[in-house]
């Protein structure tokens, strides 16, 4: 008799318990099934250019001539690539410094102040829309770089700077995270030898951090190199590798924002742009996977 | 060279790019803000875009966006909350939920407008919905479920392990410790970072390009069935955002006043980003005051 009572209590719990175990486990199921079905479309569209209609993965990476709705038609998808690199790369040269600069002086030099305005100032950079970049780099650089250089003003110059001011809280947050979270030991013992401020940050405080300093920068990289439209504003976007920074070229992402919409699925120019989206996403899974191998590297 | 020298260098370097990073977001806003609101009128902000004269407003493309954000953070939400409570509750540690670890941070690092390729060949093509709000809404639940996912972990690893422990020692089951005990505490963590999160897609523009479409129908403001073509509400509708409709009026405009168009628009944009910060600011102490009855 006493057993059917025992039996029955638990259940509501139970029922409860199965309740938060089917519900989390739907959720994350759905999450899993996003990321697996993503890779799996953008790789099989991608992938058509090469076994649909035959082009050779090595004239995408290499060629130089874009014109996958031309006769003869050409996929040389280099200039893309070269413009994607060589704007994010840059983009990274400029906000790496300023942002491991900002990092030291809201941790070592002057914290409170720190702490209060550039931090704020720092998420404000992060949350505005890319497009506000792209259309202020628009109507201000540009016309800059005009009146400066030779040229139209547009180009990887103008793309690189858009994209360092994007990427520079990328870098900031963590480059801040690690200098904080570094022990303060390290630094003491440097001071009490006798080395000043900057000999600390410079032979102590950089060589510690650097792995995690180049975690942001890698990240900033990956950002940079997967904006679309900020860049598509101010690139140009000629399809051709340019023979200066202020000269019209493209990237993979503008391309892609440039072409899809006014080509007609499963054509060979639309495949070509889907092999474009496979780029991307590939050089995304390298990012990770560097991110990864610094963060294992990482002293802190 | 003297290392006091050296240093004292160094100091004002660093001080100096942090005094111009300052500068250069006063800049920005201040330039966003003086060419924007120079454009600001009740009709801007109401009346419809025109395509070749000059005279456009925001109207519709600032109601597709609020609704957009509504639509989205309703899919988001639930999701992204239940996928964080099962990565810091339920899954145990091992190969597999590393494995899932890592699928989520390589969607969190995926370029938008791939995620908003893939919305264009599954959600618009294969399942049908056409350019439409909810086609936009479920690729943005996509591009930012990672980052709701890292909130609600962060929330809940916030809670002291006392109080979980105390709630299960009191014989609740698991969910209903984390329902009753654990969400409320983390809820001003968890809160904060939505409404940044509710910002991010506010300005998203890559990811809606080829989902919710770029173009908007005529809307009729009047009419508020959700089934009609030309309701406001109805979610299977293409809407152009603002943030796509800044894209659009700088890369095709054809209107005479284009860059006024965008400045103003942008401007829109910039004050919306910034009120979501500080709403977000403002909340998260107001609750932490709330409920950890400190000052």
């Amino acid at each position: 008799m006493a057993q059917s009572t025992k039996v029955q209590q638990p259940k509501p719990h139970i029922a409860e318990e199965w309740v938060g175990r089917v519900y989390t486990g739907i959720c994350i199921f759905i999450l899993i099934v996003a990321i697996f079905s993503m890779v799996y479309f953008v790789a099989s569209r991608g992938l058509r250019t090469f076994i649909g209609d035959g082009v050779n993965p090595l004239e995408l990476l290499t060629g130089l001539k874009w014109n996958p709705g031309g006769e003869p038609a050409l996929f040389g998808a280099l200039p893309f690539i070269f413009g994607s690199f060589s704007t994010s790369i840059l983009a990274a040269l400029i906000a790496g410094p300023l942002g491991f600069c900002a990092a030291v002086f809201m941790v070592e030099i002057m914290p409170g102040f720190g702490r209060k305005f550039l931090q704020p100032v720092i998420e404000l950079l992060a949350g505005i829309p890319s497009v506000v970049y792209g259309f202020v780099g628009l109507s201000v650089i540009v016309p800059l770089f005009r009146d400066i250089f030779p040229g139209q003003g547009i180009g990887i110059a103008a793309g690189a700077l858009v994209l360092s001011v994007m990427i520079l809280p990328t870098i900031t947050t963590i480059a801040t995270d690690a200098l904080a979270a570094l022990p303060s030991g390290l630094k003491e013992g440097s001071y009490a030898l006798g080395a000043t401020r900057w000999q600390t940050i410079y032979r102590i405080v950089l060589p510690t951090m650097l792995p995690a300093l180049l975690t942001g920068i890698v990240l900033g990289i990956a950002r940079a190199f997967g904006e679309a439209l900020a860049v598509q504003m101010v690139i140009g976007n000629a399809p051709h590798i340019p023979r200066s920074l202020f000269e019209s070229t493209s990237t993979l992402t503008s391309a892609i924002t440039q072409s899809m919409g006014n080509t007609v699925m499963g054509s060979a120019h639309n495949n070509a742009l889907w092999s474009l989206a496979l780029i991307l996403m590939l050089m995304t899974f390298v990012f990770v996977f560097i991110v990864r191998w610094l963060e294992g590297r990482s002293k802190i | 060279m003297n290392a006091k020298l050296a240093d004292r260098i160094a100091t004002a370097i660093i001080v100096a790019v942090s005094g111009f990073i300052v500068l250069l977001l006063a800049g920005l806003l201040g330039y966003i803000m003086v060419r924007g609101l120079g454009h600001f009128s009740y009709d801007f902000l109401t009346s419809p875009p025109e395509t070749i004269r000059a005279g456009g407003g925001i109207g519709p493309q600032l109601f597709n966006s609020i609704f957009l954000l509504v639509l989205t953070m309703l899919i988001t939400i639930p999701l992204g909350l239940g996928a964080g409570i099962y990565m810091s509750e339920y899954a145990r540690p091992g190969k597999f939920t590393d494995f899932i670890r890592l699928l989520v941070e390589v969607l969190s690092s995926f370029p938008s407008i791939v995620v908003g390729l893939f919305g264009l060949l599954v959600l618009v093509n294969a399942f049908d919905l056409g350019f439409s709000l909810l086609a936009g809404a479920l690729a943005l639940t996509v591009f930012n479920l990672p980052l709701m996912v890292r909130i609600t972990e962060q929330g809940l690893k916030s809670v002291p392990r006392e109080q979980k422990e105390a709630g299960l020692a009191l014989g609740l089951s698991k969910w209903k410790t984390i329902r009753s005990i654990m969400l409320p505490v983390a809820i001003p963590v968890i809160l904060t970072g939505t409404i940044l999160a509710a910002g991010r897609v506010f300005g998203e523009a890559a990811a809606l390009l080829f989902t919710a479409g770029m173009s908007s129908p005529r809307l009729d403001f009047t009419d508020w069935n959700p089934l009609s073509p030309f309701s406001p509400l109805n979610p299977m509708r293409p809407a152009e955002t603002l943030a796509v409709h800044i894209w659009k009026v700088n890369a095709e405009g054809l209107a005479p006043d284009a860059a006024e168009i965008a400045a103003g628009a942008s401007a829109v944009l910039v004050l919306t980003v910034l009120l979501f910060n500080l709403a977000a600011r403002w909340l998260g102490r107001f609750m932490y005051r709330k409920f950890t009855a400190t000052k």
